[in-house]
């Protein structure tokens, strides 16, 4: 099985988010930057499936300028045994999808795994929008995901409950939570990272169709109102005629 | 042209991001002096979607089919496509909910046009280029976005948006595309519901625990305070790693994002992942018994008190609240 792993290169969870250039810029002046949480799911996943080399392949691809090799060379060590790096900025998901969309043309992948969204622009589009580039199933939130055979059986969450469904392969599927315990890269990862294959490729010209003007950030709550653990009352009272939300 | 919404239903009845995104994209219609039509796929009565002719739709394109009971995102986004083309639509609006998710991206990319997801206002235009806003960063930020393709499609933020009631009067009309048997790439093989929950993302009020409850079997509590709210229960990332409660009501930056009107965090110290995916919540009240608990800082209202003291206290208040 030959499995390709989409990673975007995401501020740290406990990153401050600071704009610059009049707000008008992502400010990653001093940010530590990781693999999107999501995405290491999908890669813990595809480590997995392929088992040590015995099942397939892993690769793991990124739409990045240079400044996301570390993040890149993270994956190779927790486990995937190739790398992908499409040489641009990634402008927004149409152009991500479409880049990711021609390498994987090119390369007939069994199953392509992505985060269900990227943690710093929360698009949730990606994984989707590669499945209509590749005229392919998509999943886009999957709880569960097992492999038999040529069958893909996924678990997505919907609003109140949780729908089980199939796909034969090729499908793409955007992986939450619960379907790999993240790994953590060891010492013979980490040195086996650097003799792994590591491609970089110039991006086709595509058209971003959305871009990022301006940021704020959201208005802060005035000073907490503390209400005596005795008082309890008075707490509902403020519910109802203050906050009129009971 | 039109601005084409589509309507999302649970076995038949409307959701409610369903008169949202109605109302949403009336909204729009109005801006740009155009019609707002919709679109429902599945066994709806007509009763039932007339409904929306009280938030400003004027005609709704209903696609009923045997085959289409169940949602598969390629099929369904073939359809919208299809009535987005048939009515000229410009601009394709849809619920930022699970199943828009993995609808949105695929009509979006069918019809070359660039998608917001998650939009919280209402976008102005200039010419051809719409801009709008939405969330970024997990809620931390707040980001202006242009969208500058001749088709838009934007997927609302469930609970971001006021409906807003504006009568007129809708025609309901059959619509029947030509599906692809190939669309049929995905078969639901089960659905599960868990019938007397309310669901998290759309919640209105959302009653959450953390690690300061010491065990899952102290949720009892906690599932009773939600049931005198009416409210959805939800949990920090530990919980749900530890297993006290499903990974479903996990919320937070790498859980489900919510934006009730009303959040009740309960022993739940207000680390930054947490909160990314809270702070949107109109009013969030916080019971920590530390008074340090970063999550008071953002909080309106707060109690320093043991939660096993304060929350029967506060489901007493409520109970002899609605009674009255
Ligand atoms: C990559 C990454 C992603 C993460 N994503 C998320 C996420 O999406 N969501 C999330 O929630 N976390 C997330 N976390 C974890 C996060 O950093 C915190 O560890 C977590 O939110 C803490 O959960 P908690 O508040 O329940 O537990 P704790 O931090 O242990 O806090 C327990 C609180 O309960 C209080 N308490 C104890 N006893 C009582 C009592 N009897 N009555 C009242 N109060 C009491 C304590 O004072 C304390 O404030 C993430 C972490 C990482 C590294
Ligand atoms: N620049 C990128 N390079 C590679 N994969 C990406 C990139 N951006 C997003 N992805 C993948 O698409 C998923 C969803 O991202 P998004 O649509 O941006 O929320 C992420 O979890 C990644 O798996």
């Amino acid at each position: 099985m030959k499995i390709l792993v989409c990673i975007s290169n995401v501020p740290d969870t406990t990153s401050k988010i600071t704009f610059t250039n009049n707000n008008s810029e992502f400010n990653n002046a001093g940010i530590q930057f990781i693999i999107n949480p999501y995405d290491e799911i999908a890669l813990s996943k595809a480590v997995d499936l392929v088992n040590g080399g015995a099942n397939g392949t892993v690769t793991v691809i990124n739409v990045g300028d240079v400044t996301t090799e570390p993040t890149i060379r993270k994956a190779l060590a927790i486990g995937a045994d190739q790398a992908v790096r499409i040489n641009t900025t990634p402008y927004d998901a149409w152009f991500v999808a479409n880049q990711i969309a021609e390498y994987a043309k090119a390369h007939h992948f069994d199953l392509i795994l992505t985060g269900q969204e990227s943690i710093d622009y929360n698009g949730a589009q990606v994984p989707a929008m590669l499945g209509e580039l590749l005229s392919i199933p998509s999943v886009s939130i999957a709880k569960k995901l097992t492999i038999e055979g040529n069958e893909a059986t996924i678990e997505r969450e919907i609003e109140g409950g949780k729908e089980v469904l199939t796909a034969n392969l090729p499908v793409v599927v955007g992986t939450a939570e619960g379907v790999a315990e993240p790994k953590i890269p060891n010492m013979r990862g980490i040195m086996g990272a650097r003799s792994k294959p590591f491609e970089i490729i110039e991006p086709i010209p595509v058209e971003a169709l959305t871009s990022f003007s301006y940021y704020e950030t959201p208005a802060t709550r005035g000073k907490v109102k503390l209400i005596a653990e005795s008082d309890i009352n008075e707490l509902v009272n403020l519910l109802h005629t203050e906050a009129k939300v009971i | 042209m039109s601005v084409l919404v589509y309507i999302e239903n649970t076995e038949g009845v409307l959701k409610k991001s369903a008169f949202e995104v109605a109302s949403y994209a009336s909204q729009i219609a109005n801006l740009q002096q155009d019609q707002a039509i919709a679109i429902s796929i599945g066994d709806v009565s007509d009763a039932e979607l007339q409904k929306l002719e009280n938030y400003g739709i004027s005609k709704v394109l209903t696609v009923t089919n045997d085959n289409l009971k169940s949602f598969v995102n390629q099929v369904y986004a073939s359809i919208i496509v299809a009535a987005a083309q048939k009515e000229q639509a410009n601009i394709v609006v849809l619920s930022n909910s699970f199943s828009g998710k993995g609808l949105a991206p695929r009509v979006a990319a069918k019809l070359e046009a660039g998608l917001v997801s998650g939009a919280i206002s209402v976008p102005s235009f200039n010419a051809e280029v719409a801009e709008m806003k939405r969330t970024a960063f997990s809620s931390k930020a707040i980001a202006t976005v242009t969208l500058t393709s001749p088709i838009k499609v934007i997927t609302l933020s469930p609970n971001a948006f006021e409906i807003e009631e504006r009568k007129t009067s809708a025609q309901i009309e059959n619509f029947v595309p030509e599906i692809a048997s190939t669309d049929f790439g995905t078969i639901v093989k089960e659905i599960i519901r868990a019938t007397d929950k309310i669901s998290l993302p759309e919640a209105e009020i959302v009653v959450s625990a953390g690690r300061g409850l010491k065990g899952p079997e102290n949720w009892g509590m906690i599932e009773e305070l939600a049931e005198v709210l009416g409210a959805a229960t939800a949990c920090s990332k530990p919980v749900s790693d530890a297993g006290w409660r499903p990974h479903a009501e996990h919320v937070g930056q790498t859980g489900i994002v919510v934006s009730p009107n009303l959040y009740i965090a309960i022993g739940i110290s207000g680390a930054i992942q947490h909160l990314a995916g809270v702070s949107s919540s109109k009013t969030i009240v916080v019971i920590n018994k530390d008074p340090e608990a970063p999550f008071f800082k953002v909080a309106d209202y707060g109690i320093v008190g043991d939660a096993f003291v304060v929350v029967p206290q506060l489901i007493a208040a409520l109970k002899a609240y609605k009674g009255n």
